[in-house]
């Protein structure tokens, strides 16, 4: 014959076993209804700490087709390439604002910018920036231009610029813009004052 | 009876012999009169149809001294047709359209409205048959599009097919004459002493600038273009024996002095595969050809086949409107008196170095890039902007820095087109850009950015609106042609 307390200790366990099965269904129905974390695309805020530099950016208008001179106050690193790097992210945070004057592609980020002596930065974009890019001459000529003098406003001795997407050449941003040639920072500054004078 | 049924017999043996002896004659007879034709039915008059679903060449029916095709047999190709005969009534259904005609009557009914035939309609054994000159009035109707009959060579065009070629002459040893198709051909080629023939009848080839294309060159000095019979040619006169051969999937043909045990007039002209030639731009010569002088101009309607360009809205690609704008401003210049070299006159895919390579071996005054944009308003004209780098070495030029010693040509077209949309209030900026092929071009070069005029793009699309902005292109051209050919 089973002892009586045994009896109890069984019945005390299968209890137990039922209820945290129970509990653990009733947790697993819970976490599929949270819906998923959606990706933070935007990219990497510039740090917070440290001291602001007044810079200038260079900010694209899709209305009416310009680019204009903007002051802001950004923490920058001392190295000259992640200066660069926060740089074009000031400016990318502008066009991935809520009122964008000029949207780019959600998840577009900076890569990387190498400054290659004598004279030559190389700009490294993410896939997401030239596959959901807005095709068009003007479209793309104002982001490229927008980019290029704001790293050359900014940190000075920069001659050549090349563009990479995603550490590749590519031949152009979205149908128009050529990236397959190095740009000339001297044509650009001439191209960026007819483009500050607007239609 | 007996002597009867000899004679019987020996007229029956003479009957044979006689038919025999016809029979020889008559085989000997036909063989050599078939032996005097060069190459049996090359003598046959026929018609050449180009579509863009397929290309056929019919046979040509002489009626009373005049050139007759059957109708049936030149539309079936093209979809889905019924006939049927009724008395004298033939009545045909191309897809949804019906047409009738009457045996004997020089008037046919098509879609519902009356058209005149230059003669009468034939119907025989079920067979209608139309006069060849008619089908520049039937076949649009038929078809519903557009169609360009050649008259003269009997070729007809249905739709935008054609197939451009440029010609360049490369000064190395021995020189070499290299020939771009904007699609790939496969011509019959045939030698004789001082020229090599190129017949392409299934191709949609179409005359360049010049009929004649000189090269300053003693082993090959000149080509020539001609069409005739449903078909087009190409002849290359030489000095020496020529050989063709041909690269690039097709779309490359390369002449060049036969080696030395080819040589002789009945050479067959060899065929070899060969590399594609490499996008080098030579220095234009000092003193072009004369057949280069005159003002010619090349539209590029960029992006086309896979690359659809910017979608303007759900339905409308850029590749599409630019298309457009291609051939109206190609009515517009040649209405104006400028011939024109359309890069893509159809849904084809081009790579940038293509329209390069096409635009400088063409050796334009102007080239026009056309784009269409969803944003912004009106028309932008654009110059290159030039990329850095960009060495010249010897007699070469850097290909990405071509365009540097004739921008000032090309700001000069813009100038001229800009004020003439000023003077029609149509909203203009101009600009530099770093758009391809702008900067490898060895001429005048300028890329137009059609916006829509208000607010809706699919005022692109507008007639009105696509004839007024390439109006004003011609015409700003047009005013400034005499500055930028006293600069070619």
């Amino acid at each position: 014959m089973i002892p009586r307390h045994l009896l109890i200790g069984v019945g005390v366990m299968l209890l137990a076993v039922l209820a945290m099965g129970f509990y653990a269904g009733r947790m697993r129905g819970r976490v599929a209804e949270v819906a998923p974390a959606v990706a933070d695309s935007r990219p990497v805020a510039p740090p917070v700490s440290g001291a602001t530099e007044r810079v200038t950016l260079y900010v694209a208008y899709d209305d009416p087709g310009i680019l204009r001179v903007e002051g802001a106050n950004i923490p920058l690193p001392s190295a000259r390439q992640q200066r660069a790097e926060e740089l074009l992210r000031a400016v990318l945070s502008i066009y991935l604002s809520k009122d964008s004057p000029h949207p780019l592609a959600p998840g577009t980020e900076v890569r990387a910018v190498y400054l290659v002596t004598p004279g030559v930065a190389i700009i490294d974009l993410n896939s997401a920036f030239a596959n959901g890019h807005r095709s068009g001459v003007l479209e793309e000529e104002l982001t490229v231009t927008s980019l290029i003098q704001t790293l050359v406003a900014n940190i000075p001795g920069i001659l050549r610029v090349k563009i990479l997407v995603d550490g590749k050449e590519r031949e152009t941003l979205a149908g128009h813009a050529d990236l397959s040639d190095f740009y000339d920072t001297g044509a650009v500054a001439l191209l960026v004052s007819q483009l500050q004078g607007g239609p | 009876m007996r002597l009867s049924a000899l004679g019987s017999a020996r007229q029956t043996n003479r009957r044979t012999f006689s038919e025999e002896a016809f029979r020889r004659v008559s085989l000997v007879a036909l063989l050599l009169v078939a032996g005097t034709l060069p190459a049996g039915s090359a003598d046959e008059k026929k018609i050449t149809i180009y579509a863009t679903i397929t290309n056929f060449s019919l046979p040509v029916a002489d009626r009373d001294g005049r050139d007759y095709i059957g109708l049936l047999e030149a539309i079936e190709p093209l979809g889905n047709v019924t006939s049927r005969t009724d008395g004298l009534h033939w009545k045909l259904r191309f897809n949804d359209t019906d047409a009738e005609f009457t045996a004997g009557k020089n008037r046919a009914r098509i879609r519902g409205r009356d058209v005149d035939l230059p003669a009468a309609f034939l119907l025989e054994n079920g067979r209608g048959l139309v006069p060849v000159s008619s089908l520049s009035t039937l076949l649009p109707r038929i078809l519903g599009g557009s169609v360009t009959f050649n008259l003269a060579s009997r070729r007809v065009f249905v739709g935008s097919v054609a197939t451009h070629f440029t010609a360049q002459l490369s000064r190395s040893t021995p020189p070499r004459l290299v020939m771009n198709f904007t699609s790939p051909v496969n011509p019959t080629i045939a030698t004789e002493p001082g020229r090599l023939r190129m017949s392409f009848r299934r191709e949609p080839l179409v005359a360049p600038g010049t009929a004649l294309l000189t090269f300053d060159d003693k082993a090959i000095p000149s080509a020539a273009f001609s069409e005739d019979n449903g078909a087009a040619e190409i002849t290359v006169n030489g000095t020496v024996p020529l050989m063709a051969s041909f690269s690039n999937d097709g779309r490359t043909i390369t002449i060049s002095p036969a080696p030395q045990q080819l040589a002789g007039p009945s050479a067959p002209a060899a065929t070899a595969p060969g590399a594609v030639p490499p996008p080098v731009v030579t220095k234009p010569p000092a003193n072009p050809p004369a057949g280069e002088r005159h003002f010619y101009a090349v539209i590029d309607a960029s992006h086309g086949g896979d690359d659809r360009g910017a979608a303007l809205s759900d339905k409308l690609a850029e590749k599409d409107v630019t298309l457009a704008l291609a051939r109206r401003l190609r009515q517009e210049l040649e209405s104006r008196g400028i011939s024109t070299l359309v890069l893509r006159d159809s849904d084809a895919s081009l790579t940038l170095d293509q329209r390069a390579i096409f635009t400088n071996t063409a050796h334009p005054v102007i080239y026009i890039g056309l784009h269409a944009a969803s944003d912004g308003k009106g028309v932008r004209l654009y110059t290159a902007l030039i990329p850095a780098g960009g060495e010249n070495n010897g007699p070469f030029i850097a290909w990405d820095t071509a365009q540097t010693r004739f921008l000032p040509q090309s700001q000069i077209a813009t100038q001229g087109v800009a004020s003439e949309l000023t003077r029609r209030q149509i909203q203009v900026r101009t600009l530099a850009a770093p758009v391809r092929p702008l900067n490898n071009l060895t001429a005048a070069a300028i890329a137009v950015e059609v916006a829509p005029p208000g607010s809706d793009v699919m005022d692109l699309t507008l007639p009105a609106y696509q004839e007024n902005v390439t109006s004003a292109v011609a015409t700003g051209i047009a005013a400034v042609r005499d500055k930028l050919g006293a600069q070619r």
